[in-house]
């Protein structure tokens, strides 16, 4: 299978897997078609919809048109609590200071429209000793450390 | 008081590092302004007419006298010498210098605050009552609740891009002093067959389409605080309006979805998100509890009050509020001096409030919504001592919750939205009240005035409330009556047409002696209006 971020230098991808070599279909066109196994979720899809249908996608990419519409949060984490283990892919308007955040709403690859600067991204996302809540990723929330 | 440990404080050096990164990128020129505003309000820094203005959060209002101290230090330091307390218990400078502005932060973390999500489109600043801890009316002190909240609600990675931002206050009292159904989430600690819980107001708002909240949610137990908030953000995320930034705030959800509807949403979201792990432990909100004990009360101190200085004692009946132990009341330092600027406090003012708390307050101050500053736990044997002190330094005057206790915004004086100035039109009010010697007979009368329709001084929320519009280019200012902040909450009505500066203040005026002609036994302003309607006010003022 062809490596796509071989391909395409603005993907950081934090998986092992190889990347899906084909492109993502809408969510309508991929209730309806049933081959596909990469979808595009937009801000106002309903991510929960894919749910029924998770065993057969391996990639979706979660649409931020601009960085402000914090819909794409939502939808992530919910495909994950759902049990999606594929990849999930923040693309659009995607910025350095938004990727921690992302990360802990379980995106485990970003394909931004302007290419984030790697080192940038290694600085965002080491940058908080803690967080606060649990939420998709594997952190350890404070108040299970301190009562753990 | 809550007090930080190693991982609070971690978090919060995190935030003024990254900070002092983006500002020094914005000052070399890499970041564009429009890359660097959300980046810079997310620390609670606009720019605005003239400078730039910081807003620092005050957790639930209370402070101790160090912190007090650091918000003076800050003024001198980096401002004109004072700082705007304002109605969500944060304080405001309004002539910060870009470069200082991560120092300013550095400054703050020593003594444990911040000015994280004190603007954005994010969980702001958790407000609540300002007599919690000392009030003698409420079910048990509130703000654990809201500390367990203010941590959840920090760096929240789903609830940081929302459709706009979010306003929460928690009370546990059947009187509310925090506006609570004027907020995004109102949240009132309550007992059911003895256990403790908490009801759910979701969707009010001033603004300019203003709404009181409806209880969508009567009795959540406290082992599920956080995921039922949980629930409620993540339907408001995913579904509250982005199309329209005016439309955009929950209670547009809630009032086009409807109560029910949302309500069923969010208990759908609720059902599902119970075995996501969210809920802290229940050991996490006992030990935020611990730091919320009562300090050391005398038990047996003495309930009396000398008072034979006549001054004295108006102060007393005044600005003094029943304690729940009967020895200690909580006195209120009004920041409205007749012709002052509301919510104003110099660095001078500021050190002495809180040398006066650590004297008599148990270390303790809290900022009211109505921009005054409380020291909860005074014994009244030391009510004396606390006002003589008060009395020398020009912060005693005896006028809580009188016409002369006016909320004001800004206005066209700082902010870069407004359309009219507020504090001149406060200071004018004041001054004639003071000067007619009205004040006293007038009672209770709330007064909120705004600089423009976005009601940061809670006009809708004013007995009396007063709007700054622009009319052809020249201030004006329309009239509204019957409006209430508190448990009988309500939105005030406009009067009709709008005054000039000069006519409002006599407008103002006009209302009152509506009032005290018409007004029955034991009646405030609010209680007239509502018996006795618009007309007669109309007539008097528009004749
Ligand atoms: C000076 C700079 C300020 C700016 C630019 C500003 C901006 C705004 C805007 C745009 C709104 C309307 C939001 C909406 O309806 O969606 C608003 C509401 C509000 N602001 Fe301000 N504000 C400022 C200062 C203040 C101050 C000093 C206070 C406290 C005294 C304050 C407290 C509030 C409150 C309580 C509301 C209405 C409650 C609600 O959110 O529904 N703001 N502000
Ligand atoms: S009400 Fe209007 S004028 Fe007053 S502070 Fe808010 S935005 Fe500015």
């Amino acid at each position: 299978m062809a490596d796509l971020s071989s391909e395409n230098d603005r993907l950081i991808r934090y998986r092992k897997d190889d990347p899906v070599d084909h492109a993502a279909v809408t969510v309508d066109s991929f209730l309806d078609q049933s081959s596909a196994s990469a979808v595009r979720v937009e801000p106002g899809d309903d991510a929960r919809e894919l749910i029924p249908h998770l065993e057969r996608l391996a990639l979706v990419e979660v649409n931020f048109p601009s960085f402000g519409d914090g819909r794409g949060y939502s939808s992530a984490r919910l495909l994950r609590e759902a049990g999606y283990e594929g990849e999930l892919r923040a693309v659009g308007d995607v910025l350095v200071d938004q990727v921690a955040y992302m990360r802990r709403c379980g995106f485990d690859a970003f394909d931004p429209d302007a290419p984030l600067d790697q080192s940038d991204v290694e600085a965002a996302l080491s940058r908080w000793p803690e967080v606060y809540q649990s939420a998709a990723d594997a952190s350890t929330p404070i108040w299970n450390k301190r009562h753990g | 008081m809550y007090l930080y440990d190693h991982y609070d404080q971690a978090m919060v050096d995190a935030r003024v590092e990254e900070f002092r990164d983006q500002a020094r990128r914005r000052l070399e020129g890499k970041l564009t302004e429009d890359q660097f505003k959300p980046l810079r309000l997310m620390n609670g820094l606009y720019l605005q007419l003239h400078a730039y203005m910081l807003r620092v959060a005050i957790p639930y209002g209370t402070l101790n006298s160090r912190q007090m101290h650091a918000l003076a230090d800050i003024a001198d330091k980096y401002d004109r010498g004072y700082g705007h307390f304002t109605t969500r218990q944060n304080i405001q400078y309004n002539w910060i210098r870009l470069q200082d502005a991560a120092d300013i932060l550095a400054d703050l973390a020593k003594v444990e605050m911040h000015a994280i999500q004190t603007s954005g489109n994010c969980i702001r600043n958790i407000s609540s009552d300002h007599f919690a801890g000392a009030a003698a009316d409420e079910l048990v002190d509130p703000r654990p609740y809201a500390e367990l909240l203010r941590q959840w609600s920090s760096f929240h990675p789903e609830f940081s891009y929302l459709p706009r931002k979010f306003k929460i206050a928690v009370i546990a009292s059947d009187t509310d002093r925090a506006a609570m159904r004027l907020h995004d989430i109102g949240i009132q600690i309550v007992e059911q067959d003895g256990e403790l819980g908490a009801a759910f107001y979701v969707g009010g708002g001033m603004g300019r389409t203003p709404m009181i909240a409806p209880c969508i949610k009567e009795f959540v137990p406290l082992d599920r605080l956080v995921t039922y908030a949980e629930a409620c953000l993540r339907v408001y995320n995913r579904e509250g309006r982005r199309d329209n930034k005016y439309k955009a705030r929950i209670k547009i959800l809630v009032h086009e979805m409807g109560a029910e509807e949302y309500a069923k949403a969010v208990d759908a979201e609720f059902e599902h998100m119970l075995d996501e792990g969210i809920e802290p432990p229940f050991a996490e909100l006992e030990r935020i509890r611990t730091f919320f004990e009562d300090p050391a009360f005398d038990q047996s101190a003495s309930e009396d009050i000398d008072r034979s200085d006549p001054d004295f004692a108006l102060w007393v009946d005044r600005n003094t509020v029943a304690h729940k132990v009967p020895g200690y009341a909580s006195a209120v330092i009004s920041l409205k001096p007749v012709g002052g600027i509301p919510g104003d406090a110099t660095s001078e003012r500021m050190r002495l409030m809180a040398d006066l708390a650590e004297e008599y307050s148990f270390d303790e101050l809290r900022v009211m919504h109505t921009q005054n500053i409380v020291l909860p736990h005074v014994r009244k044997a030391d009510l004396h001592a606390l006002w003589t002190a008060l009395e020398a330094a020009g912060l005693g005057s005896p006028n809580l919750d009188t016409v002369e206790d006016i909320i004001a915004c800004p206005g066209l004086d700082y902010c870069s939205l407004a359309n009219a100035r507020s504090i001149p039109v406060a200071q004018k009010i004041s001054e004639r009240f003071s000067a007619s010697g009205k004040t006293e007979a007038l009672g209770q009368l709330k007064l909120k005035i705004s600089g423009c329709i976005n009601a940061c001084g809670h006009h809708h929320a004013g007995h009396i409330g007063i709007l700054g519009v622009d009319r052809k280019g020249v201030e004006n200012y329309q009239l509204l009556l019957g409006g209430s902040e508190a448990e009988d909450v309500s939105l005030a009505k406009i009067t009709g047409p709008g005054f000039d500066e000069a006519g409002i203040v006599d407008a103002v005026e006009t209302a009152a002696d509506v009032y005290l002609r018409e007004r029955e036994d034991g009646e405030r302003f609010l209680d007239t209006y509502r018996r006795i309607g618009m007309t007669p006010f109309k007539e008097a003022l528009y004749g």
